[in-house]
């Protein structure tokens, strides 16, 4: 006999709203359905009635953590239209910016993950050394998240000596407490049992599903955009990818581990070897005509952004594809039990946050599907309006909705 | 158990976090360039409007007075971005440290 339980949108495990149904077979999940949706913002919509201006600060609140992948991913899309480069002070200037991004939502990963399996002494202690990283964000940019430091043509701040000495002085600090953390996850056994051999995601499925980011680095796949497609400076900025093989949540962990170190390097090389000059150039306020992809490697994998520019100073059409949509298809996959791989339910919120899911930036409007007929088809405004209507007069019910 | 040295070193530590709203407030450090509530100098605008093509959050109205184009912000929609500082020619608008914005109503929140 199976058992069908929701959980979610609102739901103590999960960090995140989505609505999930698990079949259960005895303790064992047996199927899993995911339906999103219920956080869709519909900001592609919105930014197609502001101008480019005005949609930087938009772009940024797709994702607050991955906030800086978001923007340069944008900001560069639209470079790209101009077909003019940028100076290149201020792709460095877009590196440091980045891999501070990426050290903290790392480190924010961590604490998550140990605090989903129980252990929050060491979350606790993350956290608080996220706070280093924090606070050298907001010196470099003026708030502690939302950077808003990205702008068409290049950055709005400049990094001087002053900064860049309290810079290096904070990711001494992040270094050695990282490789601290590096120790323990190693070392404890409460993480390693509840970690090893759970959310199993081999490198056949990782490929199957088009897995991205870290999840699919932890199957032994070396993917990232930093290396195979590069963007800013990265072409001159060296650094290795991470894989593990034990495609597991605990790969994700030390992938994870792995990267925010290989970050603090990254930053070091950028502060070295930063070229003097201009940090941005202006450029007109409406790009010509034309359509343009980019792609940037965001903490959680990787992030794809298409504009159509019909030459005025609204864009005509933007399209965001965030990461987590890539890991969707997977992360169904390494929740359902299959032969000798079993998924408990007390395994359940792990491995959903063993993806470091980010919900609310990839949430889409819903379609209506009939699946006896095979029928697709979705509804406008108008419509949807007056199938309300109608269903609820059915019902006996006066119509409220005007 | 590795983490327990770690933990056992840091129950005679100080505490990491502050008790901010009752006490200690001037611990709170704010850097250069903190970017805080709007301030407008009137006397300095000259009513071009360049800030309210550069704000995302409708935060500027343009409303017309005796001496032209005059902005109005309405600050319980700033997301603070400071486009609108960056494109300000004449410096007339800047971003203070203040961030303890709480106001009882919303008219107090209008700046003209």
């Amino acid at each position: 006999m199976s058992i069908k339980i929701p959980i979610g949108p609102q739901h103590p495990a999960l960090k995140e709203p989505e609505n999930f149904t698990f079949t259960l077979d005895g303790e064992y999940v047996v199927k899993v359905e995911a339906r999103i949706g219920y956080m869709h913002k519909g900001i592609e919509k919105l930014m197609e009635s502001k101008n480019y201006i005005q949609n930087i600060p938009l772009v940024e609140r797709i994702c607050g953590i991955c906030n800086v992948a978001h923007t340069i991913c944008y900001t560069q899309n639209v470079e790209y239209l101009y077909e003019k480069p940028i100076p290149r002070r201020a792709e460095f200037i877009r590196v440091i910016i980045e891999e501070l991004n990426r050290i903290h939502s790392h480190l924010l990963w961590i604490g998550i993950a140990a605090h989903l399996v129980g252990f929050d002494s060491f979350f606790m202690y993350t956290w608080r050394d996220r706070e280093v990283v924090m606070d050298l964000v907001e010196l470099l940019t003026g708030n502690r998240v939302s950077t808003a430091l990205m702008t068409i043509g290049g950055v709005r701040r400049d990094i001087d000596d002053d900064k860049a000495y309290k810079l290096r002085k904070g990711l001494d600090i992040l270094e050695e407490r990282t490789k601290y953390y590096k120790k323990i996850a190693e070392d404890e056994k409460s993480l390693l049992v509840r970690l090893r051999d759970i959310g199993r995601l081999t490198p056949a499925e990782a490929i199957k599903h088009s897995a991205v980011g870290p999840t699919i680095r932890a199957s032994k796949i070396k993917v990232d955009v930093r290396a195979d497609d590069p963007y800013a400076a990265h072409d001159e900025v060296p650094f290795n990818v991470i894989t593990y093989d034990t495609c597991d949540v605990f790969g994700r962990l030390m992938v994870r581990i792995d990267e925010t170190l290989e970050s603090i390097n990254m930053v070091r090389y950028c502060l070295d070897h930063m070229p003097s000059g201009p940090i941005r150039i202006r450029l007109p306020n409406a790009p010509p005509p034309g359509e343009s992809v980019s792609r940037v490697e965001a903490p959680r994998g990787e992030d794809i952004h298409y504009v159509k520019s019909n030459g005025t100073d609204k864009p005509y059409r933007y399209k965001v594809r965030a990461p987590t949509l890539g890991n969707l298809s997977a992360l169904i996959e390494m929740l359902t039990s299959k032969g000798d791989y079993l998924v408990h339910v007390a395994d359940i919120p792990v491995v959903l946050g063993g993806i470091d899911p980010c919900m609310c930036c990839m949430d889409r409007s819903a379609k209506f599907i009939d699946p006896i007929k095979g029928k697709e088809w979705s509804l406008t405004w108008e419509q949807l309006k007056l199938y309300a209507k109608r269903k609820w007069e059915k019902e006996g019910i006066k119509a409220k909705c005007r | 158990m590795s983490i327990t040295p770690l933990l056992l070193k840091h129950i005679f530590k100080k505490r990491a976090t502050i008790l901010y709203p009752f006490k200690e407030r001037e611990k709170v450090h704010l850097p250069e360039g903190f970017r805080g509530e709007l301030r407008f100098f009137r006397e300095k605008c000259i009513g071009c409007g360049l800030c309210f093509r550069a704000c995302p959050s409708e935060t500027i109205e343009m409303s017309i007075d005796e001496k032209g184009k005059r902005p109005i912000f309405y600050l319980d929609r700033c997301t603070r971005c400071q486009q609108c500082e960056e494109v300000c020619p004449t410096k007339a608008i800047e971003l203070t440290k203040n961030f303890e914005t709480v106001y009882f109503d919303r008219k107090s929140t209008i700046i003209k």
